[in-house]
């Protein structure tokens, strides 16, 4: 299932071990389709995610970054994403200064158990960045 | 400036007590000052204070962390020097701060633009907001206002943040000031392909002489910096503006919260790249995020390294 025109998108998921990660396998056994433009990069924790991770990904030609990683006040690390929090909301309002759209990137929280919560966030983005179309392109 | 003379006396009095003290003097040419490193007498009669003056000396403590540093530091330098104590990466105690009252600065980019050559000037002379340029043509009168550098217009200091001892003249007023920040008002006005075009232009000037990195007071990790280090290895050897895009994000991340706006990076650029407009930005949402300046509480708990569990200012995305 593809979300947009049929071309899929290059889209990267950073993904919590603990969390997410499994909330995506509960969403596969659950048979809950889903789109298939996201490439899933497992992480430890959220607290791992280093805002770089996305801003390399969009420079090498992805067209939208995602991550997902447990709800507050239940990192299997206690702190960790509390901490991603504030640097990639910063790196989120960083975008549009340069030159992209801040809707390309996302950070959001689903837990292991919420399989149906992970279809429609990977729905949702997906149709997101179909909406904005292919990232901005270096060749000249 | 009057207090030089006096300036140059409190560091002769406790010089016995410190390995050295930083400071400035005149370079190799008239338009330009260094860095001096004093240790004897003789040295410190050499020591200038003047809008040539521009290099921020607190790039230089990290690196002498263990021995007794005294240091001549205008009002925005002391606010790197707090961040480097916030930061636990130098020490109070082996630290001296002769504060003075900043006498303005000369951005020699838009000095060049006004008298053309620098190589050409005999010789500059400052009195009060005039600044007298001689080139074997001409005398040209300018107004200091019009050659500040751009961190002096977006953020006034009146006082320091930290001084053991502090030289002011007494007609002397605060040079810089608080106007909007024309940059990034520039940059905002653009629509996103716009702004995308305009670092893609900007970025592909850069040579990767990493100047910009080497003169900020806050880089420290020297040769652990990720963009030297093979393994991990974030940046390739390849020329496409895309690696030196990456750079300038690895630098402005690492410095997410803890830059001073000292302004030293677009200094050193050789390229005239406006590379502290994205740390300017960088700092307006971190004040807007956590209302917090860097390097103005020595006491304080840079943002990025706490957090509190309920975030007042942070709206997360709803599905
Ligand atoms: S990034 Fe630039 S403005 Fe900020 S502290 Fe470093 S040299 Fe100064
Ligand atoms: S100083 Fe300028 S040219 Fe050199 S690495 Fe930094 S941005 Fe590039």
């Amino acid at each position: 299932m593809s979300a947009g025109n049929g071309r899929e998108l290059r889209i990267v998921g950073f993904l919590c071990n603990w969390c997410s990660y499994g909330g995506a396998d509960t969403a596969g056994v659950s048979r809950l389709g889903q789109p298939t433009d996201l490439r899933i990069i497992r992480l430890p924790c959220t607290g791992r995610m280093d805002p770089l991770f996305m801003f390399k990904a969009l420079l090498s030609g992805a067209d939208g970054v995602l991550v997902s990683g447990c709800h507050p006040r239940d990192c299997h690390y206690s702190e960790g994403n509390f901490y991603a929090r504030r640097r990639l909301e910063l790196a989120k309002r960083l975008l549009p200064t340069l030159g992209f759209d801040s809707g390309r990137f996302e950070y959001t929280w689903v837990s292991a158990s919420e399989g149906k919560r992970w279809q429609q966030v990977v729905t949702a983005f997906t149709e997101q960045i179909h909406t904005l179309g292919p990232g901005p392109k270096f060749s000249h | 400036m009057k207090y030089v003379a006096e300036l140059k006396a409190k560091i002769r009095e406790k010089l016995p007590e410190l390995d050295v003290v930083i400071g400035w003097k005149q370079g190799f040419d008239p338009v330009h000052a260094s860095p001096a490193f004093m240790t004897t007498p003789e040295e410190i009669e050499q020591l200038v204070v003047n809008p040539l003056c521009v290099q921020n000396l607190a790039t230089y403590l990290p690196g002498l962390k263990g021995k007794k540093v005294g240091i001549v530091a205008r009002e925005c330098d002391t606010r790197s020097i707090g961040e480097l104590l916030q930061e636990s990466l130098i020490e109070r105690e082996e630290l001296t701060v002769f504060s003075v009252k900043c006498p303005g600065a000369v951005d020699l980019v838009k000095l060049r633009q006004q008298v053309g050559d620098l190589g050409r000037v005999r010789s500059i002379s400052f009195d009060g907001p005039r600044v007298t340029v001689e080139t074997p043509d001409e005398s040209s009168s300018l107004d200091l206002g019009e050659l500040l550098p751009g961190k002096c217009r977006v953020m006034a200091y009146d006082e320091p943040v930290l001084a053991d001892f502090r030289f002011v003249d007494p007609d002397q007023d605060t040079v810089c000031r608080e106007e909007a920040d024309t940059d990034l008002v520039a940059l905002e006005q653009m629509d996103l392909d716009e702004r995308f075009a305009y670092w893609r232009g900007h970025l592909d000037r850069c040579i990767r002489c990493y100047a910009c990195r080497n003169v900020c007071p806050m880089c420290v990790c020297q040769d652990q910096c990720i963009a030297d280090t093979r393994d991990p290895h974030w940046l390739s050897a390849e020329t496409d503006v895309r690696q030196k895009w990456m750079f300038q994000l690895i630098h402005a991340m690492h410095l997410a919260g803890r830059c001073t706006e000292c302004g030293e990076c677009e200094r050193a650029c050789p390229m005239d790249i406006p590379i502290l407009t994205i740390r300017r930005k960088l700092n307006r949402e971190i004040h807007e995020l956590f209302g917090y300046t860097s390097g103005m509480d020595v006491d304080a708990v840079p943002p990025l390294l706490t957090f509190q569990p309920e975030e007042k200012s942070i709206t997360e995305r709803e599905w």
